[in-house]
């Protein structure tokens, strides 16, 4: 995946988790939880969503990883290099 | 054959747990002992009408894109759109005693303007009562001591009409003990009824249940019913198979029972004797009247969405010594809400305290005469306070403390459960999880957050360890 893809891949998952949400606008260096007000319970959702899609771990040390749209690629892009946007 | 989790019990919560779990790829089985889903929120369907039953409206209405929120948070954890709940707002309520009403609505300015205005005396400490349940945090899932509402209430606010009027709501809607309410569940109804407000799906308990079932089979969760659980077997304290009634047997690494907490922990082998205590077991429960109407409920001079009244100076929220109290009660106008289109019928329904123990004792013929006798006493009763609609009615019905036990298996009828909760779910079986009105949290969007949040404690946040 490039970096664009993973970006598309997390945008997608943002649609999912919350449906009532306008992922189109979604800035990459405003937080997450600050512009979508996303709490633990979703976080905890972004991630169980990455490993059911591309079998991806996210240890908890690394959650705040997910802060950001532009820290979510920084840290995720490597581990979906080898990744097809499938499915 | 062997499942990840085996969820008891198809009511919101069980449904809820279940949806979460299956979303994640769990192989779930939801067993539900009744032929219709919802527990003790749930529908039956008579004469080509379909009645909600425990719904009378949704509280902790919230505008869609309030996503800090209790119906916030279960919609986004659920995947549903605001839009998907087609809720509508109540039009206002009232909170009516012999010589005192208090209005409110969806928006809280109105209920302080009405505190201002009945009991000027009582505003200030009405305020500051108010920053005390802002800043609480109720939905804390650790158990903490017993607190009274009535002790803080009385630090608060001296005028007594005004304490019981604010709890006559609360209690009702929510409370399992008698006289006094634990003071964060206080909160929670506080904030749930007045602070964000009554909603109504269009289609009622109906549309909710089974939108929440399609979407739990659409992701591959399984829904057995007629199914009843005679027993929960587990040895040294961890949880191996289920036996149903037939006698099948089911295995699974984990369950969740939403069929209250004593419930579940009588069908425990080997027995958990101290826990399965049933004088433990709640004792409050109600009977309800419904009344489908020939003529609009406004036409009838029923303007309000939800009225809580009582007709004595002071209000008891206790088990009545007769087989109802018709000194208190509920009165719901389900049309009375904010709906695009008006519904079919008017429907006025009538709920008052009632005793599991008197309507128990009675035998069969006499159980169907005192139903209709109490429904007569209430009525004449509401009458003397409200008008009389007993000309309009086309169609009516009531159930009791008994009907409520034998449909959703609560002890007692008890709607609101045991007064001990169990609010982290843990059982003394490490893989056996209480959810539902048991866990703590309370309503329809109480229950559904009670299955999402035991489901994500549990179940998905658990470093599974792999099952030898």
């Amino acid at each position: 995946m490039t970096r664009d893809e993973v970006r598309q891949a997390v945008v997608s998952i943002l649609a999912d988790i919350a449906p009532d949400e306008d992922v189109s606008s979604i800035k990459d260096d405003v937080t997450l939880r600050e512009q979508m007000d996303l709490d633990s319970m979703d976080f905890l959702d972004i991630v169980m969503e990455l490993r059911k899609r591309f079998n991806v771990e996210v240890p908890e040390s690394d959650y705040q990883q997910l802060v950001s749209m532009a820290s979510c690629v920084q840290y995720l892009q490597p581990l979906l290099k080898d990744r097809q946007l499938a499915s | 054959m062997k499942y990840d989790v085996i969820i008891i019990g198809s009511g919101l919560s069980g449904l809820a747990a279940g949806i979460r779990l299956a979303m994640f790829d769990k192989k779930v089985l939801i067993v539900e002992k009744h032929t219709v889903v919802g527990g003790l929120n749930s529908f039956y369907i008579r004469k080509h009408r379909t009645i909600d039953v425990g719904l009378h409206a949704m509280t902790n209405y919230a505008p869609k894109g309030a996503r800090n929120t209790p119906l916030g948070k279960l919609l986004k954890q659920l995947r549903f759109s605001h839009d998907d709940f087609r809720l509508h707002e109540q039009e206002m309520s009232e909170i009516r005693f012999p010589d005192k009403c208090l209005r409110f609505t969806n928006d809280f300015d109105l209920l302080q303007q009405e505190v201002r205005e009945q009991f000027p005396d009582a505003m200030d400490g009405f305020m500051k009562l108010v920053a005390k349940i802002e800043s609480f945090d109720e939905l804390s899932l650790t158990t903490s001591e017993w607190t009274s509402a009535r002790d803080i209430l009385s630090d608060y606010i001296s005028n007594p009409v005004l304490i019981d009027m604010l709890f006559c709501p609360l209690m009702y809607y929510g409370n399992a003990s008698e006289r006094d309410m634990d003071f964060y569940q206080f909160v929670i109804m506080f904030k749930s009824i007045f602070m964000e407000g009554f909603a109504k799906p269009v289609g009622g308990m109906y549309y909710i249940l089974n939108l929440m079932v399609d979407r739990y089979k659409s992701l591959g969760g399984e829904l057995r019913m007629g199914v009843e659980v005679q027993s929960i077997n587990s040895a040294k304290g961890v949880f191996e198979s289920l036996t149903l009634a037939g006698g099948e047997h089911l295995q699974a690494d984990a369950v969740i029972s939403s069929m209250g907490r004593i419930e579940t922990f009588k069908r425990c082998e080997p027995a958990l004797v101290n826990e399965a205590d049933e004088s433990l077991a709640g004792q409050v429960s109600f009977m309800e009247s419904l009344f489908a109407l020939g003529r609009e409920p406004k036409d009838l001079g029923y303007e309000r969405s939800i009225v809580f009244f009582c007709t004595e100076d002071r209000f008891r929220y206790e088990v009545p010594t007769n087989l109802i109290d018709i000194s208190s009660g509920v009165l719901c106008c389900p049309n009375n809400f904010k709906y695009p289109e008006p519904l079919s019928e008017g429907m006025i329904r009538l709920t008052n305290l009632a005793s599991f123990g008197l309507w128990d004792a009675l035998p069969r013929r006499d159980y169907i005469d005192a139903k209709k006798e109490w429904r007569t006493r209430a009525l004449e009763n509401l009458f003397t306070f409200f008008p009389d609609f007993r000309d309009s009615v086309v169609f009516l019905d009531s159930f009791t403390p008994k009907t409520i036990l034998k449909y959703t298996g609560h002890l007692n009828g008890a709607v609101y459960g045991s007064p001990a909760k169990a609010k982290d779910g843990t059982t003394p079986v490490r893989n056996l999880f209480i959810c539902g009105t048991d866990q703590g949290f309370l309503g329809i969007v109480g229950a559904t957050l009670s299955g999402i949040s035991m489901a994500n404690l549990h179940i998905l946040q658990k470093k599974v360890a792999p099952s030898a």
